[in-house]
């Protein structure tokens, strides 16, 4: 479309809801305009901003792989102010999206690797597009690891699929809970996700490593990662940080002269090594 | 000048102080709040009738918290400042060390708040000539008069709250236009979202403020907010009898109950 | 020194002029003076109230393209439908800004690269195409001014659609710069006489402060320097630097109405707000004043040249005007520059 209008959003009716954790869940999303879905494209890695009329927009990734068509997704944790009014839209309700926005993960590259994806908590939503993509995709790369980890059981988010990981052949799935958020019944790991990863002794040869979760944990991981032998060129993780248009001209995002909405959201370890400390 | 230069190199050797907030030169004749960290900087200390900015803003700050000990020079409405922040428990008095300055340009090495509070209450606290009157102008106006007055102004407005910034008692850490659950005040500079702004100000200052006229002097297009504010004052003071910045003790009239309070605004 | 051949627009055709304009449907904005400052305002006719000698006003015309408050859109909504209503692009009215200095005129160009970078804003586009600029040399300067240090000349007429330059008879040497400038010209061909006259000899000279490339390369590598905290420490955190600059262009959105009607808003904001990066788990950024100068300063003169091949910066010194503690720009970039000579 000629001279479209970058802040208006596209009309979306949800789908279907999903209650993933506690004030966590998933919509998805279906364009109401028959000639929009059918020319949206996008890729893993990607964000956009989801708005409530009257209350504003947030800023998510599209949490669905690009190779199911017809639909995206976002999954978000009742915060503030937008996503406290997104939380109380029911099936059926329209909310708006614009997008997709941002880099994308080099899915490419990565092909005739191992795929090692880590994801603590809330964190496993940017990763699940990811992950879904190379699922969808999966003759193309060799071992593929997912080590998921949350504060407690039921903190932990796509619990359907994360049974359904666990029950492929060709995936192997590591969960963990923190010390303490196990219940009784729990079969998978204790301890906190860059614990479980060094225990777990993943080979670095030939593998891509994918990283997102909370600045602790990442804080954390890299340093294991980079201990295994893994370059900080295949390194791959997810950024936020404030955002308001989602296109570089609000001013918002910057980490020196890198915009998480341009530059990102996806950055290697490398890059990430390169900014400033200012996020 | 050479006396409040002597005694800032003195408190910073001595390291009774690590900085001496106080004014500088500025650009094109003009005076500016200065930071002074060592001894040998402490020349560029000025003090003189251009020397206006309220410096008690920075009390409040990020920047001077922690451990950091402070000493600031004090004209007269800083000192009011300082008394108005103590009454509302805002700053710890370990920490400041007062430099007065008086009318005569003369220093005042004050002991501790309580030796501040006497002095201001040796001084003359009324209105001044010039204070009434500008009230006096926007008192005579008609309803209608005084509608179309601040409606012109507010018009102006842009929201670039240098007016909040500027004053020593908008010290919130989340003030309420930041507040978005719900969204108390607009955030675009609407005439709507300008007068919701300027009249919550207001109303968060009545009583507190004490006149340094900060806020219409920061402001880049000379809006006369000072006036709403300091018509605040004189009615807080006449139907309460409170005024800010003259005791440590006394309890802030809007948020304190007395059985004999006048209720003339009730009808 | 040199006398060369320009269009003449005498003083007293200028009434004629601004009629011709303003029947033809173009708004026209120009520097009124008002008390004894000068201010940017719509009139409809000429005036002697219209400064043209004037160094520089509090507010800039960077509203005229990016106005403070934009409604972008309205929407109706029930439970199952929504609706959006765009703005009616076609009715932006068309401007004539009059007597911008080359500094202001310059400033286009900024707001222009990051508007357009990567994704075009149809608002300040389309508010642009309809712009017509009319530039005014300067006579004189003051303090404040830096143009010189940012390259650009007092007298440039780099922007402009027709360029002004007042000569000692009170009248103006005309240039015609672009096809809007001769649309202009067109419209009242009978108004411009001719003449020949040494338009550099009614130009300022604004000494140079500073070399630019030289602050540039500074600045690379300057995110850790300790000048940020001590320029920084009376930076009171409003926003009038950013507001009064022509080539600011932060902005907040903003949905104003309940669930069922109302619009979604794009109006302006500052880097140099305490809450401008928070996240709304508490996290933020640029949580200290000095973080946040830094940013200021840096965007302009280091992430801009970087991104978007220009510098967020004109050199107008309105900033420091209106700054109520003397954040003096200039002198803090002078200053760097000196600091950067002793590592």
């Amino acid at each position: 479309m000629s001279n479209p209008n970058i802040y208006k959003p596209y009309l979306m009716k949800i789908d279907k809801v999903t209650e993933e954790a506690p004030f966590v869940k998933t919509f998805r999303l279906k364009f109401t305009n028959e000639e929009e879905s059918a020319n949206f494209k996008f890729r893993a890695g990607q964000f956009g901003e989801y708005s409530v009329a009257g209350e504003g927009e947030s800023t998510f990734c599209v949490a669905s792989s690009p190779t199911r068509e017809g639909y995206i997704e976002c999954t978000f944790r009742e915060t503030g102010r937008v996503t406290s009014a997104l939380a109380g839209k029911e099936e059926g309700e329209i909310i708006g999206f614009r997008g997709p926005y941002g880099n994308t993960f080099p899915i490419d590259e990565w092909k005739g690797k191992n795929l090692l994806f880590i994801a603590g908590g809330i964190a496993l939503p940017p990763m699940r597009c990811v992950i879904w993509n190379c699922l969808d995709l999966r003759e193309n790369f060799k071992d593929f690891t997912i080590v998921y980890g949350a504060k407690t059981v039921n903190d932990l988010v796509y619990k359907h699929e994360l049974k359904e990981w666990e029950e492929r052949t060709d995936v192997k799935l590591i969960t963990t809970v923190d010390p303490g958020g196990e219940t009784p019944d729990w079969k998978g790991e204790i301890g906190f996700v860059p614990t479980v990863l060094e225990k777990a002794d993943p080979s670095a040869e030939n593998t891509i490593a994918i990283v997102c979760g909370p600045p602790i944990m990442i804080k954390y991981t890299f340093p294991i990662l980079e201990k295994l032998g893994f370059k900080d060129t295949d390194i791959f993780t997810t950024l936020e940080n404030r955002m308001k248009c989602g296109f570089g001209k609000c001013g918002r995002c910057n980490v020196g002269k890198v915009y998480i909405c341009k530059d990102g959201p996806v950055f290697t370890y490398a890059e990430l090594k390169q900014l400033p400390a200012e996020y | 000048m050479d006396k409040l230069r002597q005694k800032a190199k003195e408190l910073l050797s001595n390291n009774e102080v690590q900085i001496v907030v106080g004014y500088e030169e500025g650009t094109a004749g003009k005076a500016r709040p200065a930071f002074i960290s060592s001894p040998d900087q402490a020349d560029a200390l000025i003090y003189d009738e251009r020397c206006i900015h309220n410096l008690a803003v920075y009390l409040t700050q990020h920047k001077l918290s922690g451990n950091t000990k402070i000493a600031i020079i004090a004209s007269f409405p800083v000192m009011k400042s300082i008394i108005t922040l103590a009454s509302e428990k805002q700053l710890d008095e370990n920490f400041i060390k007062v430099i007065g300055i008086s009318k005569d340009n003369n220093i005042i090495e004050f002991k501790d708040f309580a030796d501040i509070e006497r002095y201001i209450n040796q001084q003359d606290l009324t209105f001044t000539p010039e204070e009434l009157a500008l009230i006096e102008k926007i008192d005579a106006m008609s309803m209608e008069e005084r509608w179309e007055y601040w409606q012109n102004e507010f018009s102006r407005c842009f929201k670039c709250y240098a007016c909040r910034s500027a004053c020593p008692m908008c010290y919130c850490t989340l003030c309420i236009t930041d507040f978005n659950q719900p969204q108390w005040v607009s955030v675009p500079s609407h005439k709507q979202g300008n007068f919701e702004w300027h009249i919550n100000r207001a109303m968060h200052l009545a009583g507190r403020c004490i006149g340094c006229d900060e806020c219409s002097r920061a402001c880049p297009l000379d809006l006369p907010i000072n006036l709403l504010t300091k018509k605040l004052s004189m009615d807080i003071q006449k139907q309460f009898g409170y005024s800010a910045g003259q005791s440590l003790t006394e309890p802030y009239a809007l948020s304190t109950y007395k059985p004999d309070d006048k209720e003339t605004f009730i009808r | 020194m040199a006398t060369e051949n320009y269009k003449l627009l005498k003083k007293e055709s200028l009434p004629a002029l601004f009629d011709k304009l303003t029947a033809s449907g173009k708004t026209i904005y120009a520097p009124v003076k008002k008390g004894d400052k000068t201010e940017f305002d719509v009139v409809t006719k000429y005036s002697n109230d219209i400064n043209d000698e004037y160094i520089q006003t509090v507010q800039s015309l960077k509203e005229t393209v990016f106005p403070k408050v934009e409604k972008l859109f309205d929407y109706k909504s029930d439970k199952t439908d929504t609706f959006i209503q765009e703005v009616d692009f076609s009715k932006f009215p068309q401007n004539v800004l009059w007597g911008l200095h080359p500094c202001d005129v310059a400033a286009f160009r900024p707001l222009d690269a990051t508007f357009r970078w990567d994704y075009d804003d149809k608002y300040f586009l389309t508010r642009m195409k309809l712009t017509t600029v009319v530039g005014l040399s300067c006579s004189k300067h003051d303090d404040y001014c830096f143009c010189s240090s940012v390259d650009i000349s007092p007298a440039s007429s780099d922007g402009s659609d027709i360029m002004l330059t007042k000569n000692k008879a009170g009248d103006y040497l005309v240039e015609i710069i672009t096809e809007k400038g001769q649309e202009v010209y067109d419209m009242a061909k009978e108004l411009f006489g001719e003449i020949s006259d040494d338009k550099e000899s009614y130009i300022t000279d604004v000494p140079k402060k500073f070399d630019l490339t030289q602050l540039s390369k500074n600045l690379d590598g300057s995110f850790e320097a300790p000048y940020w905290l001590a320029q920084s420490m009376r930076c009171i955190g409003c926003g009038a630097c950013a507001y009064v600059c022509p080539t600011c262009t932060c902005f907040d959105l903003q949905d104003e109405g309940s669930a069922n009607k109302g619009s979604r808003i794009k109006c302006w904001d500052s880097c140099g707000f305490g809450h401008f990066t928070l996240h709304t788990s508490g996290h933020n950024p640029r949580e200290t004043q000095s973080q946040r100068w830094r940013q200021r300063i840096l965007h302009k003169f280091s992430y801009m040249p970087d991104r978007i091949k220009v510098f967020g910066c004109v050199g107008c010194g309105r900033c420091s005007r209106a700054c109520p503690v003397d954040m003096n720009l200039s002198e803090h970039l002078t200053k760097i520059m000196e600091e950067s000579k002793h590592e």
